[in-house]
């Protein structure tokens, strides 16, 4: 079989060789291969773009079309347990937009046997999810003589999490910084290492000190492990990928986060492409919409295509064109129109707008091909 | 034939800034006087409507060019400024240079050593990242030198420079003068131009400041006469009146050697109708008004913007031999045509080219006038002189017909059109149809092409555009035509199928135990096109299913699944439908899978056509048998009744059961829950089961023969949840995922009582809507009426903007003849289109269907 396909590989991308391998099985004759395969390629042959096909504007109209038919507002509620996430058209905006700040950063935290099985999920769950020093405290008080800050631990609370109060001191000795800390009897004593006995300073430090991070990681500030198909996954509202991928339980191969730019600065911008078509697609998906997947590739690489994450705004994707008169025939032409005067800019004409304004044929599709002819010097 | 063809093509756009002497050079007149006209109302010499600046009333020629109104394109004028202003656009720029340089020797503040370190990285920067971070980092560069204040050439202390918005430079707090910044920029080097992006080429920094003012042509400014006879001049000449007058004035001031304060205050009146003139939307200026009140639209209000110059008038065109009107529906029609009204055919034309072989052809067309159809409205002249024909000169001009000439002939059947329903959102919204000439006075087309267009009949209107050049008609031909669009680009399944009656009427022909008499096989074959009746079986009773395999090829064989339970199968063997039903899955858009697999094997022009006899036939099926819908078909035994009524009291005890045990505390909650978004959370299943469970009565119950059900049931409309809702129980409302909680305090109205966790008091609705609803219930299901009425309102504008961005974004990538994706400067985005290639509109759902490849022999 091996032999027989030879000649097919190079011609065929290779999903669609092993595809079609899997769909024969292996008793399939040589014969049979080769006859197969050379119907294989002609479809193929056939069902390949042509030249000049405006893919890009084919791809705008396919995410855009089904826009109008999304719900807004659509918080997703599957199963009786997740939570609330922004999906729907305003998820789409903004994953296209590329903006940094989500309004629902979310992480899917994937596990390694045996937790993934479900073995002390709670427990793994609770160690993930950050806890700040006020979540333990059962009282905080000033004690302005000394300028002092008091902090009764909640036991239970501790207990739960835990953590002795011996522990909680070592970690706040570390996270706490510029205070110094002291375990009387039952309180935990705070002291700015700067003598500054300010009142107005020692209030912004207990403000300071009731956010100090005592367990867990950073960012991440609600936890829910849910069972999905046969293995446990650790759903997270808030986001810090780069830690979580380095605990020691997580499986860091499947586990993602939703913010673009997050995987960007950890994973990279091939993974962050793969993000967009990914958040996207869910999207699209979940609302029983068709969309192909080609179409988010050609937008996720638009977005990718400068070596980091640009969004479709004038800020982004649209700055970088070419063109003066296309920046201009999108939003603030006249900003364009003053730069380009600076600089003394020139418009090739190569794109679609341009030559629109002109009244002249685009070069894409049928307008993209030019005739080269001879010309007779003796006529 | 001496046509004069235009052979050049704008190649590329410069762009720059003018310079004075740029300025006085294309200027045919120097303005010197605010007036505008004489006495006699001809315009002043050196005014502002000089006929040396283009010519906007007939009769006059253009001092300048000589030719008329509409032929003078316009001529710049100028002004010279009294005093130098800064262009206001150039604001933050002039504030770049000021700051970078030195006060007295205007060199960059940046030493010799170190300017030679850093020049070359700049220009690396400026090409790879564009002139703005060029300049930041500049900027940056001279932040870090830490020249101790003063200039590394010639020592001066250097001052902060602050901007006073919009237009005024202090230094110190001191103000620095227009002429002061023009003298500074003035001396600033080429090379030191250059490291701020400067083209010098294209811009010197003085010209940022004005001292000539150029004024533009009237034709950009026209006046428009009313009918009072009293002139109304644009907005552009009010502006450059006000330049012009105080200018003067401010000379007149200087030369008589005024007090220094009343010129400074004129210079800054000038600088402020310049500023305005330029732009007139600026956040601390006031607008320049009109005297009624109603700001100036100058300069940038002109350009930007949707109803800006640029998207309004460049980006955005109007078109001639177009029409619009209300459409109607006409499954007569074949898929890819259009009926277009008589008086639609009278007035679009197309143009066709005199030979010696069509003469006499189109000598029919002038024969008939413009009045006759078909006829004839305007014939061209080889010279290219355009005249229309009249009664009169019918004569004449047939006589004048010779080859070369071309005649704007009436439009006529089978001419080509592109159809076009707004909002365009994809491709298919404009397809190419051929043209049928009909009575009456709608747009007609089949009702299967309603899909791509998302067209309805309850008073949509649509456009028609008639192609003028065999060029363009050939691509629509080829490109657009309705069958080539069979299938969406979007996700690679069919767009147009058989919809609503068509599906209802072939459903009831193939459904088990439907037979008909052979003459009504035959009366129904024929009332569609079918002539050859030889494969219909020699029988007395023919079964429906025969005579749908009437319209089948020999040849075909398919295997699929339809929505029947009771015929799950779909089978067709050599053309013959063995066994399954026709329905949604198999004749409708998006999924269509039998026409998709028709499409395949036979192409699109025969997909096309078959589709529009199976449209034909469901109809006719149901113009013999008689199809509508009634009140009685939600009608249930009084079983039935009893049943739902059952069902809804025991969903009432179990969410009473439920809430006692949440009152109780007894109520486990859901991890992540509080208690009471349990309850929510169960009482919501708790009813949407109750809700679910009416649906399955009313189907076990309801009539399967009744037109409802059938529609329902073939998918040609509505669904069991409509019926069910109908003859049942609503059902619960939800208000985003919820019960409905909003209202007044602690119960959603003033007929519950409060803390109520009721079914009912949290919008549960219990009657059909053939009973009638309880005003509670009314209100309710008002509610979220109007919560979708409003995501629907808020939703339109939303995508519409993401999807200009997208568009905007992505129009210039296409497919090179390598294979590669490319955007207009020929980056490389993908090296195969797709990763694989494969253009969705010619896939099967966006892959190739190697399973059917691999049987097929």
């Amino acid at each position: 079989m091996a032999d027989a396909l030879k000649e097919y590989e190079a011609l065929l991308p290779s999903g669609l060789v092993s595809r079609m391998v899997e769909e024969l099985g292996d008793k399939a004759s040589d014969s049979k291969v080769k006859s197969v395969f050379k119907r294989l390629v002609d479809e193929y042959e056939r069902m390949k773009v042509h030249a000049g096909e405006s893919v890009g504007i084919v791809a705008a109209e396919s995410i855009g079309e089904p826009g109008t038919q999304m719900t807004l507002n659509t918080f997703h509620f599957a199963g009786v347990a997740e939570m609330n996430i922004t999906m729907g058209l305003p998820r789409i905006i903004e994953v296209l937009d590329g903006r940094k700040t989500l309004a629902t950063p979310m992480m899917d935290i994937y596990l390694k046997r045996p937790y993934s099985q479900g073995q002390d999920i709670k427990k793994i769950a609770l160690s993930v999810k950050e806890t700040r020093l006020k979540d333990v405290a059962a009282e905080i008080s000033l004690n302005l003589a000394d300028a002092r800050i008091d902090v009764a631990v909640d036991d239970a609370r501790l207990s739960e999490l835990g953590m002795t109060k011996q522990g909680l001191v070592s970690v706040l000795k570390k996270e706490a910084k510029g205070l110094s800390v002291e375990l009387r009897k039952e309180l935990l004593c705070f002291k700015a290492k700067n003598k500054e006995e300010n009142v107005n300073e020692v209030f912004k430090l207990k403000e300071k000190l009731k956010e100090v991070v005592i367990k867990g990681i950073k960012g991440v500030y609600q936890v829910l492990p849910v069972k999905r198909g046969s293995e446990f996954v650790i759903i997270t509202a808030g986001t810090n990928l780069k830690k979580v991928l380095s605990l020691p339980f997580v499986d860091d191969t499947r586990t993602v986060s939703n913010d673009i730019f997050e995987i960007e600065a950890v994973l990279g911008i091939e993974a962050a492409r793969q993000a967009v078509i990914n958040e996207v697609f869910k999207v699209i998906e979940n609302q029983g919409l068709n969309v192909d997947i080609r179409h988010l590739m050609l937008v996720a690489d638009t977005m990718s295509a400068a070596g980091r994450i640009q969004g479709i705004t004038r800020y982004g994707v649209v700055k970088n064109k070419a063109s003066v008169l296309a920046k201009a025939s999108f939003e603030t032409p006249i900003k364009y129109f003053i730069e380009a005067s600076l600089y003394g800019e020139v418009d090739k004409l190569t794109s679609v707008v341009e030559n629109v304004m002109l009244n002249q044929p685009v070069p894409v599709g049928t307008g993209m091909l030019k005739l080269v002819a001879k010309h007779d010097e003796g006529k | 034939m001496d046509e004069n063809f235009v052979y050049k093509q704008v190649g590329s756009v410069i762009f720059g800034m003018l310079s004075p002497k740029m300025i006085k050079k294309m200027a045919s007149a120097k303005v010197v006087t605010p007036e505008l006209y004489d006495k006699e109302g001809y315009p002043v010499d050196g005014g502002l409507m000089d006929v040396r600046l283009g010519v906007i009333d007939p009769g006059l020629r253009c001092k300048t060019c000589g030719s008329r109104l509409k032929e003078c394109i316009g001529h710049f004028g100028y002004i010279s400024l009294a005093r130098p202003v800064i262009h206001y656009n150039y604001v933050p720029v002039i504030l770049t240079f000021l700051r970078n340089t030195c006060r007295e020797c205007s060199r960059v503040l940046l030493a010799d050593a170190k300017l030679s370190q850093v020049r070359d990285k700049l220009r690396q920067i400026g090409a790879e990242k564009g002139p703005d971070v060029m300049r930041k980092r500049l900027k940056e560069d001279i932040a870090a030198s830490n020249n101790a204040g003063k200039c590394p050439y010639c020592k001066a202390r250097q001052f902060k420079i602050t901007i006073e918005k919009p237009t005024t430079f202090l230094e110190n707090e001191r103000r620095i003068s227009p002429i002061e910044i023009r003298s500074r920029l003035e001396k600033v080097t080429d090379d030191d131009a250059e490291l701020f992006g400067l083209n010098v080429r294209a811009s010197r920094p003085e010209w940022m400041v004005l001292t000539v003012f150029p004024i533009p042509p009237v034709t950009m400014r026209p006046s428009i006469t009313l009918e009072t006879g009293e002139r109304s001049e644009d907005d552009l000449t009010h502006k450059l009146g006000d330049i012009v007058r105080i200018n003067q004035r401010l000379f007149e001031n200087i030369n008589a050697g005024a007090p220094e304060i009343i010129v400074e205050d004129l210079w800054d009146l000038l600088q402020y109708h310049v500023t305005t003139f330029f732009d007139n939307e600026i956040a601390q200026l006031p607008p320049a008004r009109h005297r009624s009140g109603q700001p100036l639209k100058t300069i940038s209000e002109r350009i930007r913007s949707k109803e800006g110059r640029i998207r309004h008038n460049l980006v955005g065109k109007r078109t001639n031999f177009s029409a619009r009107t209300v459409i109607s529906p006409d499954p007569m029609l074949g898929l890819n045509e259009v009926g277009v009204p008589d008086i639609m055919a009278l007035n679009l034309t197309v143009p066709e080219r005199v030979t010696e072989w069509n003469i006499d052809y189109l000598k029919r067309f002038v024969k008939n006038g413009p009045k006759a159809y078909p006829g004839a409205n305007y014939i061209i002249r080889p010279d290219g002189k355009k005249k229309k024909l009249t009664e009169d000169i019918i004569e004449a001009t047939l006589e004048e017909l010779q080859p070369g000439y071309i005649v704007e002939r009436h439009l006529m059947d089978g001419d080509i059109a592109i159809f076009n329903r707004q909002p365009s959102l994809h491709r298919v919204s404009m397809m190419c149809h051929h043209v049928r000439v009909l009575p009456c006075k709608t747009l007609r087309f089949n009702p299967a092409v309603c899909f791509p267009y998302n067209a309805d009949f309850d008073g949509d209107e649509m456009n028609l555009h008639i192609p003028q050049t065999e060029e363009s008609r050939a691509e629509a031909e080829l490109l657009m035509m309705v069958q080539t669009q069979l299938i969406s680009p979007r996700y690679g399944l069919a767009v147009i199928g058989c919809v609503q009656d068509a599906i209802s009427g072939n459903y009831l022909l193939t459904q088990k135990g439907f037979s008909l008499r052979r003459e009504d096989a035959v009366d129904l074959l024929s009332s569609i096109g079918v002539t050859d009746l030889s494969s219909l079986p020699k029988k007395e009773v023919v079964s429906g299913k025969e005579v749908f395999s009437m319209l089948l090829p020999g040849d075909f064989n398919f295997a699929g699944r339809s929505r029947s339970k009771d015929e799950p199968e779909v089978v067709i063997e050599d053309g013959k439908l063995v066994s399954g039903v026709m329905d949604k899955n198999n004749l409708g858009e998006g999924s269509g899978l039998l026409l998709r697999n028709l499409h395949k094997k036979y192409g699109e022009s025969f997909a096309v056509d078959l589709l529009g006899r199976l449209f034909r036939l469901g109809i006719s099926v149901l113009f013999r048998r008689g199809f509508t819908t009634t009140i009685a078909d939600t009608d249930l035994l009084a079983e039935a009744g009893d049943k739902i009524s059952a069902l809804f009291v025991s969903a009432e005890q179990e969410v009473q059961r439920l809430i006692a045990e949440f009152n109780s505390g007894q109520l486990k909650p859901f991890p992540g829950r509080s208690s009471r978004e349990t309850l929510e959370l169960k009482i919501l299943e708790v009813l949407n089961k109750a809700r679910n469970e009416t649906g399955h009565i009313v189907a076990d119950y309801a009539n399967p023969g009744s037109h409802t059900l059938i529609m329902a049931n073939s998918g040609a409309r509505g669904n069991l949840l409509n019926l069910a809702q109908m003859a049942g129980c609503v059902g619960q409302q939800a208000l985003r995922g919820k019960r409905i909680e909003k209202g007044f305090k602690n119960r959603t109205l003033s007929c519950f009582r409060p803390f109520d966790l009721g079914s009912e008091a949290h919008g549960f609705i219990k009657s059909s809507f053939k009973r009638g609803l309880k005003p509670a219930e009314f209100f309710f299901q008002a509610m979220v009426g109007r919560d979708s009425l409003m995501d629907t309102a808020l939703r339109t504008p939303k995508s519409g903007y993401l999807y200009r961005r997208l568009s905007n974004a992505m129009q210039d990538l296409k497919v090179e003849y390598d294979g590669t994706v490319r955007d207009a400067s020929g980056r490389i985005l993908q090296f195969s289109y797709g990763e694989d290639g494969i253009d969705v509109s010619r896939s099967e759902g966006g892959t190739i269907n190697v399973s059917r490849i691999a049987r097929s022999e």
